[in-house]
Parts: C-alpha cells; structure tokens; sequence
C-alpha cells in the first residue's frame, strides 16, 4: 500500500508540470489580454504595461521564467488585482471553498448513502420511491434554479435565512451548502442504491443469510463495502466538479470563495491567476483521486493482492 | 438509524429559528451609522493612478480628494483640496491655493508638492498608467509621459508655495475643472508610496490596510479580499465636521439578482444597479425605493467603416432609420431609457444638438437601393457582435428583427465573452457591435473627441478632417455659446455620414433605502459620501 | 459459457414488462418526435418577436405564454427540444465511446499501460475547462457540432474512471479468470465477458450523463459560450425563466417541467435498461 501511495504522489510531479504547461500555452492562444478595457488603451500604455509584467519577452521565456518561480513557491502577482499576489489571493478564497465543499459533500453523503441503501433495502416499495423520486428532484433541477428558489422562499418569503454572505450573518452557511449538496445527494443515492442492488443479489450474501447472520449485519458488514464502491469512485470526479458547482453557488449567495475568483480570473485574462489556481486545484484533484482509489483498493479486498 | 437522521434535522430547524429573529444590517446601520454599499464588482486596487473602474470610483471618492469635487446636485465644481483659484484671461493658466488645514489621513499637510508628485507619478512611463489622459491638457504632460521629453520641470504644474499650485495649459480648456473630478488627478501620498516601493511600482504594498495614506474624508480600515471592504471616517480630514457617517461597508456583488435580492432583505442601503426584469414591475408596483436618474450615456451600435458592405454611408444611414428607436426603449428596455437622435446625450451641461434619426423604413430601403442593393445584388449578411449580457442580448435581438424586416437583411448574432469582445473591436474583427460610453466630465466633449481620427476610443475607423478640425477648435474657445456651435456642427457631420448608430440615452437605475439621506441623483453618478447621512422617517 | 444471442432477448423480454421504464421510453419517443416535427407542429417561428405584446400569461393564442420579446413559448420549448435532446445524446455518445474503450484498456491491462493510462486522465482533469472550451469556441467559431464535441471531451474522464474501476473489480473473478486459462483474445474478452458485466453500471452511469450533459450545456450558455440567440435550447430557457421568476413565472415553470419529465424519462429508462441487463438485480 505504501508504495503504492509513494508512487502516486511521485508521479503527480509530472503530472502537475504537464498540467501547468498545457494551460500556459492554451490560455495564450485565448484572444483578448488582461489589459484590454473599455476605454481602450493606447499602444504606449499597453507597451509599458506589456514591459512591467514582462509580457513582452518571448512565449518561452515567460514560461521558463514562471516556472522557476513555481518551483520556489512564487506564483507571481495577479495582472488584475496590482499588488496582490497569486498565493495570498488563492490562500484567501481556498478555506472558503473548502469549507463549502465539506458540508455539501457531508450532507451529500449523509442524504444519499442514507437514503439509497434504504432504496435498495425497500426495494419497489414506497420507501425505495419516494427517496428516489426526491433524488431525481436533485438531479434534474440546475443550481442556478435550486438556490435563488431556496433563497426565495427561506431568504424572502419566509424571513428565515439570510440570502446571501458566508460568515457575515448567523446562518448564512445553511443555504449555500444546501443547494450545492443537494444535486450531489441525488447522484450518491443512485449509485449507492444501484451499488447496494449489485452486491446484494451476489451469491455470497446469499450464503450469508441462509447462514442465519442479521439483516443489520449483512448490510453493515458485507454488503456496504463493495455496494457503496461506485459510490467512492465517484467521489473524486464529485470533488473535482465541485469547483463548476461552487463557482454558481458562491455566485448567487455572494461567497468570496476560489470557484469565483476562478471564472473571473478566466474571464479577465489574469494569467498568473489562471495558472496558478489551475495547478492548484490539479493538485486537490491529483491528491482526491488518490484518496478515491485508496479507498476503492481497501474496500476490495481482491484487488488488494495485485500491487 | 432514524434517529441519526432525525438529529441534523432538528439542529437546523432550532438554527432556523434562532436565527429567524436577526436584526438586518440596514436595521442596525440606523444606530451606529454604518453605509451598506452594494459595489458591483471587486475594485481592482486602491492606487488612483493604475486603477480604471467604476467600483474603484466609488471606494476612492470617500478615501482621496483631487482639487475640485463634483457638486452633488451637478452643475460647477466645489472646492476639495484647493479652497479657491483663479484662471488667467487667456484660460491657459489656473492658479490653485489648497486648504491651509488640509491633510493627509496621518496628519501630514496636503501641499503643492504632493500634487506636482503625484501628477508626476500617473505620467511616468514606466508605471503604465491606462488613464493618463486627463491630464494631457496640461502643457508637456503628454510628452513627458511618452518619453518626447525626460525632465518633468518642463511640465506645466508647478508649486508657486507650499499651498499654491500652477498649471499651465495647451489651450485653454474650459472643462478642465471638471476632469479635476476624476480620480487619475488626485494626489498620492509621497512617503508612504515611497515607503514600499519605487515611483513606478505597480505592484508596491502602500494600498494595503495599515499602509494606506490619503487626504479623503474616510480612511481605510479593513479589505477581505472579494468579500467586504470596511472605510472608517477620517477625523483629520479637513471637513470632517459634515461628515455623518462612522464607516462605510462595500460588497463586490456582481450578480444583479444576487444584489437585488441582498437588498429586499435590508443587507444593502443601496445597489450598483437592477435587473432589468425587476423594472418594469417595480415602476407598476411604485416601488419607493426604485431610482431611475438621468445619466450621461450613451447606448450605440459601431460600424467597422472599413469593411466593404459598410464602407457607404447611404448604408449605413438606412440601418439607423430602420431601427425603432422607441419600441426598444418602451418594450425591450423598459427602464426610463430615453430614445437617442444624437451622441452626445442632450442637456449635457446645456448642450442641446439638433440633429435627428427619422424612424422610416421606406425612406431607408431607398437609401439602400440607392447604394446599389437589390435583388440581383442581395446585401450580404451582418454580424453583430456583443458581449455576454442580458441586456445586450434583447436589444440585438430586437435590432436584428427589425433589420430583418424592414430591409430583409440577414443578420447574425455573435455573443463573446467581455475580453474577446474587446480583442476583437480593438483589431477592427467585427461588423457591427454594441457599444456604450459614459461621460468623464460634464462637457460634449467628453463624447465627441472618442470619434476623432487616431482616438483609441474611436474603434470605427472613421476619419473626417472637417470633424476633427471642428472639435479641435471648440476646445480652444472660451466662450459657451461659440464652442457650442462648433460642436454642434461637428456633431450635424456626424450623425450624416453615421459611423456609430446611437440607440438609447442611459439612465442610472438602481435602489436606494429610504433611510438615506443627502444622496442625489448626479448626471455623472458622482456621490459624495461625506454628504450622505441616515435618517429614518 | 453464457449464450449472448438468449442473454439478450432475455434482457429484452425483462425490459418490456418494467412499466417504469416503458413509460420512460414512451415520453422519449414522443418527445424526439416532437423535436423532429418541431418546424411543422410549432404554431410560430421560435425567433419572431412580437415586442409590442411582450411577455404575457398563456392565453389562446400562446398556449404557453410569451416571453419578453413577445416570443411563443410553446414554439420556443418544441425547438428547443431539438438542441437539449441532440446535445445530450451525441455528446454522450461521444463520451461513452472514448471513455468506455479507455477504461476497458486501462482497467484490464492494469500495470504500466493503467498508469500511464490514468495520468493522462488526471492531467486532462486538471485543465480549466471554461478556458479549454472558450479557446475551442474561439479558434473554431460556435459550431454546434464542435460544442457536442467539447462537452462529451469532457466527460469521457468521468465515465473512463468508473468503467476502469469496475472492469478492475471484475477481473478477478471466476468467471473472468476461466476465460483467460481458456486462452481467449483480449478483443473478444471485452466484448463478450467484460462489456456485458459492466454494461449495467455503464447504462445507468450514461443515462445519468445525458442529464449532466444537457445541464452543463445550459451552463456554457449562461457563461455566453453555448447556443446563440436566437436559438435557445432548455437550459437557455431556464436560465431566462429563473430570472423573472418571480414576474413572469410560466416561463420557468413550462420549461422547467419539460426538462424534468424528459430526465425523469431518461432515468427511468436508463433504470430499466439496468435491471433488464442484469438479471441477478431484477425483482425476486
């Protein structure tokens, strides 16, 4: 197992620098530069700006330049935002994120894994309908339409929540995490009750319960293990495309968190910014995969024994 | 395992109760005077000389003071930093004599010296300044800061004293007062920039709270960075007394829903603007606290002149009589927007042009048969390109019928995110395409010297000697009327050989709590908050 | 060892009795008939505004309302159906098949060939999708075909990682172990043991792509990257819809309704499919 781990994270390296290489040269091919404004700006100016951010030395210079300062830990400054450097503004909006990505993803666990081993356990009777009816409610309905109809009616209608800020208002939290866990219930509880049907028609539960051993058992102990493996599998995709799913979140519920600061960026052409939350967020994805197939391995113990 | 289930429910639902009896920021803002500012966007920096927005306009107006302010109610500009100045006869050399107590928010006194640095400063190079314009008028300024001359004593601003600051002109420019408005013109502090760094360090730590030094009304006190921005009122300011206010909280809200609804819950005393759907039901429900207040802008579609099927102007003269103006302010707008017949917006500081757009249909496909297209040599088809919003959507949209089918053109749609959008109409990449500008000063030519040849803002590639010439001269006149009939001339060119389509006149349409008091509506949107105070009736 | 041709008209047999999911199958055959008809059944053009009405509640002469413009929402959702169902299908359909063959390769072999395999995928994971799809949209224009494209390239990854975990969960099996000591071709092994055993957790797993799919595309859309006006697909219509939620609510709630039963339709379907393929999972 170890060695497995060691591998991994020796081989997310290169990984990171193909990463950071592919994105520096695609995001150079985008038109458009970080200097471009409404009231246009005259060749001299741009000329000096170009000079002050050495935009002007070759493609390739930038990017040997960038990365020799990567490998120190510099970022570089962000084009859009003078004086302020990639690392602080990425150390300011990842505890944001990821404080939000926790509780959606706990409530996405606690709701799903709940309510789809119960699906699978109730098979074809109203609790395996209704929970599912409700999970496909999460699944179909957009972000973008679920947290400005929670806001309506909690933050509005019904006086009950605060509509928007993280950390500003007692509560303000509830909503956010709510709306951007909900669609991630909805998936979990059918891969989870998809998983759960797989193991539990195999045949070694079938030994297991003419065995005699309780139903609270076979589920918790057997079943639960390889049903809810799809379940980890998705786990890592689910936490890498939270990022998307925050970016509308924090948007609606006005969340300073990276997911904005990353669309922005993208939209404002701030390259270091770019790049430097692009890497990083390779870098979560790289080490939440691992995670995902470290746990997948674990919980098959047959895969196990080939290393 | 119910149970388990049972208790984060439950745990929500006493959260949800205890919180159901918060009391609103607006609520509290009452007692301790504290300004909920809804900022549209997060301000790219506090350094007046780099920045270019409008969200920085309005953190920087309460934190640094140029040598005139904007009268709040409009009209001629209030004393800020200079108490009072005299302008030669000739109009090329004003004479300004500061605030004996005017300081910085340390203590220091504001003197000349500070203006001559810091002007000095926006027209370094090597800073790369995106505003330096607005002090062109002044005399060697633009040479110096395109490298023509080295030795900034050859630029006219001098410190006659430490309070009586010099400034000499090319011309004499009769809005010069007003640029003074615009924050490119205000005074840095010297010690403090040089403190962290060199005269042309962008990226120097002297904005940061804890460093920030300026001669506003308020002073920096926190920024959590894309969250909230905290001003607190600057006793050493040097009218302090008027100043109401104990802080000012800023929100970067981009998402006008986002905001509309922040407001609906009294987390705002006012929004940086409003959904375009919520305005029309909030004008029938006689929402008080909707504000629609003129604004000097204007709402245009660009013609690329260079390109073949708009090179005539018969063409493009009968795309612009077949646009119903009206329909597009009463049905797809919908705000108070006012029809356009000219580019510079009327009533602009007395400024009323003459020139009209006819809505005719007919008399337009006749200027296009004219021009040479008919059946057997169709009009090719038009792109028009904008950038990704709402409201700039339903007017394409509605543009691009009625092109359809008062003159059976074929028009195509090409929405682009905001930097390709500005790419493209900068490398001329584009047919038609939206386009708006707002005034930086009360004057017509604010919008009339964008669409001279060489001008950056031009965007057209329109070049006309006659206009030029006019606009050039208006300039150099002191005289209201006179200069009023040159540009009126220059603006009779222009709307006849039609390089730009003017659509609609903006307004300034946001929500404003009824608790605020001393907030007018401004042509500029310039809102001092050293005057605003709350008051609930 | 197991008869394919009996395997499959078993599956069929099950499938035709789930009620569920032939009502699933139902609404998906009328409402890809109504996207095909859309230009003959429609009662107005999807674009022609009639700014003069502007929006307004259904009435009889706009079953379904108007928007803004003045446009007929009923016309406007048929038309719309054509977009949402052809972006979801056809960039699933790209998704599946390079994620499939992908995860077969990577999940089999393991060892060197699953490494390398799989770092390509993380290293494509990690790209910034919205500038990986604006540069796209930019080089190439706004075809549609290449956002099909650009959308299912996206989500192959996903389906790659789960079709390679799963085929790595059942290569240790009897079954799996029997064919290879009887020395059968890999090509073969994929087709007539591996793909029939995962094709179970690939359809549900496709079925639930369609849906994100056609969600992501009304993301693009609201980021201005997706269908241009005056085209609009459902997600568009949604879009629009939640911003006058509260003034104009027939225009969220046709859309919105539409795009819920055709999910639920997929789901169903995709469920049946599920349960049709494997027969150990179907009621007892």
């Amino acid at each position: 197992m170890i060695t497995i781990i060691l591998k991994r994270i020796l081989l997310a390296i290169p990984v990171l620098i193909a990463v950071a290489t592919l994105t520096f040269f695609l995001i150079k091919q985008a038109p458009g530069g970080p200097f471009d404004a409404e009231k246009a700006v005259s060749p001299q100016v741009l000329k000096n700006l170009n000079a002050a951010y050495n935009l002007d030395a070759s493609e390739w210079e930038q990017y040997t330049d960038y990365m020799t300062g990567i490998a120190q830990g510099d970022f570089g400054p962000s084009f859009r935002y003078p004086g302020r450097s990639v690392t602080e503004m990425i150390l300011t909006g990842l505890p944001v994120t990821f404080e939000l990505a926790i509780y959606a993803i706990l409530i996405a666990l606690i709701i799903g894994v709940f309510s789809g081993v119960l699906a699978a356990l109730k098979r074809n009777t109203i609790l395996d309908f209704i929970p599912m009816a409700i999970a496909m409610i999460g699944i179909c309905v957009p972000t973008f339409l679920m947290g400005p109809l929670l806001v309506l009616i909690f933050g509005i209608n019904l006086e009950l929540l605060p509509v928007s800020g993280w950390n500003q208002i007692p509560g303000d939290k509830l909503l956010p995490s709510l709306t951007l866990g909900f669609a991630y219930a909805a998936y979990i509880a059918r891969l989870s009750r998809g998983g759960m049907l797989e193991v539990l028609n195999q045949d070694f539960i079938r030994t297991a319960r003419a065995k005699g051993l309780s139903e609270t058992a076979i589920v918790t102990k057997h079943a639960m293990q390889g049903g809810l493996l799809p379940v980890v599998s998705f786990l890592g995709p689910a936490i890498a495309g939270l990022l998307a799913g925050s970016f509308v979140v924090e948007t609606i519920f006005q969340i300073p968190g990276l997911g904005r600061f990353y669309v922005e960026a993208a939209f404002n052409r701030d390259y270091t910014m770019i790049l430097g939350t692009t890497i990083f967020f390779s870098a979560m994805i790289v080490f939440f995969n691992l995670m995902s197939d470290i746990a997948a391995l674990w919980l098959n113990p047959r895969s196990r024994d080939e290393s | 395992m119910k149970k388990l289930v049972n208790l984060p429910i439950i745990v929500s639902l006493l959260f949800i109760y205890s919180c159901s009896n918060a009391i609103s920021p607006v609520d509290s803002g009452l007692e301790n005077k504290v300004f909920h500012f809804g900022n549209g966007a997060e301000p790219q920096g506090l350094d007046p000389h780099i920045v270019t927005g409008v969200p920085e306009h309005h953190l920087l107006i309460g934190l640094c003071e140029g040598l005139t302010t904007s009268n709040p109610k409009g009209g001629s500009s209030f004393p800020g930093a200079a108490q009072s100045w005299d302008i030669s006869e000739d109009g090329t050399t004003y004479t300004f004599y500061l605030q004996k107590n005017g300081k910085w928010s340390n203590g220091d006194l504001v003197t000349a010296d500070d203006f001559v640095w810091s002007w000095k400063r926006i027209l370094t190079p090597s800073l790369g300044s995106q505003y330096p314009d607005m002090l062109y008028y002044v005399k060697g300024a633009a040479e110096y800061h395109t490298g023509v001359i080295n030795d900034f004593n050859d630029v006219g601003v001098k410190a006659l004293d430490d309070f009586t600051l010099e400034v000499t002109l090319n011309n004499p420019t009769p809005f010069f007062l007003g640029l003074l408005s615009h924050y490119s013109t205000w005074p840095v502090h010297k010690e403090t920039v040089l403190q962290h760094g060199a005269i042309d360090d962008r990226n120097g730590q002297w904005t940061r709270p804890g460093n920030f030094v300026c001669n506003g009304a308020f002073k920096l006190k926190t920024w959590e960075l894309n969250n909230k921005i905290i001003v607190e009122k600057n006793e050493n300011y040097w009218d302090s007394k008027t100043v109401q206010l104990n802080e000012i909280h800023y929100y970067p809200v981009a998402n006008q829903m986002t905001e509309d609804r922040m407001f609906r819950a009294g987390q705002l005393h006012v929004t940086s603007s409003l959904p375009s759907q919520k305005c029309s039901s909030y004008i029938e429900e006689k929402n008080p606290n909707l504000r629609i207040d003129p604004y000097m802008g204007t709402y245009f579609y660009r013609f690329n002149v260079n390109n073949p099927a708009l090179v005539d102007p018969r063409v493009r003269k009968a795309l612009a009589y077949s646009v119903n103006r009206k329909q597009i302010v009463e049905k797809v707008t919908k705000c108070g927007q006012i029809p356009a017949y000219s580019f510079t917006p009327p009533g602009s500081n007395g400024y009323e042009p003459d020139t009209e757009i006819p809505f005719n249909p007919d008399l337009a496909k006749q200027l296009l048969a004219e021009a040479g297209y008919d059946e057997s040599n169709p009009f090719p088809k038009l792109e028009i390109l904008f950038n990704t919003n709402e409201d700039h959507r339903k007017v394409a949209l509605a543009v691009q019928q009625m092109w359809q089918q008062n003159l059976g053109i074929d028009i195509e749609l090409v929405n682009q995110d905001w930097k390709v959008y500005l790419n493209r109409e900068m490398i001329g990449d584009f047919q038609v395409s939206r386009a708006g500008w707002i005034g930086d000063y009360e004057d017509p030519n604010t919008f009339l010297d964008t669409l001279r040849p060489n001008r950056g803002n031009n965007k057209t590639g329109w070049e006309n000697p006659e206009y030029d010439e006019l606009v050039e001269l208006a300039n150099s006149n002191n005289n209201q009327d006179d200069r009023y009939e040159l540009l009126m001339k220059a603006e009779r060119i222009l709307i006849d050989d039609m390089p730009i389509v003017p659509l609609y006149t903006y307004v300034r349409v946001y929500q404003l709590s009824s608790d605020v008091k001393g907030y007018f509506p401004n042509y500029l949107d310039h809102h001092h908050p050293k005057y605003w105070y709350l008051e609930r009736d | 060892m197991s008869n394919n041709s009996s395997l499959w008209s078993d599956a069929v047999g099950r499938l035709l009795k789930n009620k569920a999911a032939m009502v699933g199958a139902i609404i998906l055959i009328l409402l890809i008939g109504c996207a095909i008809l859309a230009p003959v059944i429609a009662p107005y053009s999807y674009s022609f505004q009639n700014l003069d009405l502007g929006a307004s509640p259904p009435s009889s002469e706009h079953l379904l309302g108007t928007d803004i413009l003045g446009r007929d929402l009923l016309s406007r959702i048929l038309y719309g159906a054509r977009i949402s169902l052809l972006v979801g299908f056809v960039a699933t359909g790209v998704a599946l098949v390079i994620g499939v063959s992908w995860g077969i390769v990577a999940g089999y072999f393991g060892g060197r060939v699953d490494q390398i395999m799989m770092r390509i995928v993380d290293v494509l994971y990690g790209l910034p999708f919205i500038i990986f799809i604006i540069l796209l949209m930019v080089i190439f224009g706004r075809n549609l075909w290449l956002l099909f494209g650009a959308i299912g390239a996206v989500e192959w990854l996903t389906m790659a990682r789960i079709v390679r975990g799963q085929v790595m969960s059942l290569k240790n099996q009897e079954f799996v172990l029997a064919a290879q000591a009887m020395g059968i071709s890999n090509l073969s092994m994929f087709r007539r043991h591996l793909l029939p055993n995962i094709l179970g957790p690939i359809a549900v797993y496709a079925t639930l792509t369609i849906p994100q799919v056609m969600l992501l595309e009304s993301f693009l859309s609201f980021l201005g990257l997706g269908i241009q006006p005056p085209m609009s697909s459902w997600g568009t219509l949604i879009k629009d819809g939640v911003e006058s939620m509260e003034e104009y609510s027939w225009l969220l709630i046709y859309p919105g309704i539409t795009f819920t039963i055709t999910l639920f339709a997929l789901n169903f379907f995709g469920d049946g499919l599920r349960d049709a393929l494997d027969p150990k999972t179907s009621d007892n």
